[in-house]
């Protein structure tokens, strides 16, 4: 049984696809109910104490992409833009840092 | 579990904004003695899996979802130092762009989720490497139990600042005892979540999993 399968750049893209699948298409069906430290919130009465954040009114706030009317391609956008931009700097990042060969 | 603006009071996010800066600086300067040509784009991938994973929301108990923190994935796929740090650059870019955790409370949500959860799941993931056999198959299994702990850790660790800056009335205990029973729940999913990504991962190209890798130092590296 080999340890390694395939190509490195073969294995990154097939990573980068997945990503891109899981953020632009299944991201549409994910439950809508609160998260667990919003339910705690709700349930023990602090929900009222957030505040907006700074950014609430930015483009793509809330997983969606304003002026885009449809709900699935809306979230599917928003999300491949934060692939997208979570790539660029986790690249730009980790490429900085590695040790130079 | 990110925490917006308000609920934790200005003097305390801003003490735990300090020590999230104190605990990035080190990952900063350890991972890069550990990254390189083959590691760095594999770290840059987990943040960018990250970001798509925690955008799933999965239900989990009437009313309530959760989705994956992904601080035991990190640490298992590149290493606790460049796992914080994914998980740090995934959180920046949801407070930044998405206006998902608050700007004033993205120090705790760091230190809960690029530190705490980094720190208990790099932990349990050793601990429990050490007991079992050393096989290729029961790197995922440490992977699932560093994951299931790790989340009600990262909720206890909100319970605390709520505890030292809630703006909240509701007593801090009432809060612990919530978000531990919440995430214990929640944990449960991000184990499967962690559990099923590492075994692809490691049947494919085991050779890219850190936590696989510190097990075998010897084995022979085949780049592209």
């Amino acid at each position: 049984m080999s340890e390694v399968k395939g190509s490195l750049k073969k294995f990154y893209a097939g990573f980068f696809i997945v990503a891109a699948a899981l953020a632009g298409g299944v991201s549409y069906y994910a439950s809508s109910h609160p998260d667990g430290l919003e339910k705690v919130a709700e349930d023990k009465g602090f929900l009222d104490t957030a505040k907006d954040s700074a950014v609430a009114n930015s483009p793509l706030a809330d997983y969606g992409v304003s002026g885009v009317d449809n709900e699935r391609l809306s979230v599917g956008l928003s999300g491949l833009v934060g692939i997208l931009v979570t790539a660029l700097v986790g690249i730009l990042l980790f490429n900085l840092l590695k040790k130079k060969s | 579990m990110h925490i917006p603006d308000g609920f934790i009071n200005i003097p305390t996010s801003a003490s735990f904004g300090l020590l999230a800066v104190a605990g990035t600086a080190v990952a900063l300067k350890k991972a890069r003695t550990e990254l390189d040509d083959r590691t760095a784009p594999m770290a840059g991938l987990t943040a960018v899996f990250i970001f798509a994973v925690q955008m799933l929301n999965f239900p989990v108990a009437a009313g309530t979802s959760g989705h994956l923190l992904g601080g035991a994935l990190a640490t298992v796929l590149v290493g606790p130092y460049a796992a914080s740090l994914a998980v740090t650059v995934v959180l920046g870019v949801q407070a930044l762009l998405f206006a998902d955790g608050g700007l004033s409370a993205l120090g705790l949500n760091i230190f809960n989720l690029s530190i705490i959860a980094v720190l208990a799941s790099q932990f349990v993931f050793v601990t429990i490497k050490k007991i079992m056999p050393k096989t290729r198959g029961s790197i995922p299994v440490a992977a699932a139990i560093a994951a299931l702990i790790a989340v009600p850790v990262s909720a206890s660790a909100f319970a605390l600042q709520y505890a030292v800056g809630g703006t909240g009335t509701a007593p801090a205990s009432t809060v612990f005892a919530a978000m531990f029973s919440t995430h214990v729940l929640i944990g449960i999913g991000e184990a499967l979540i962690t559990m099923v990504t590492v075994s692809a991962i490691i049947s494919t190209r085991s050779d890219l999993v850190y936590g696989w890798r510190q097990e075998k130092p010897k084995l022979a590296v085949k780049t592209a």
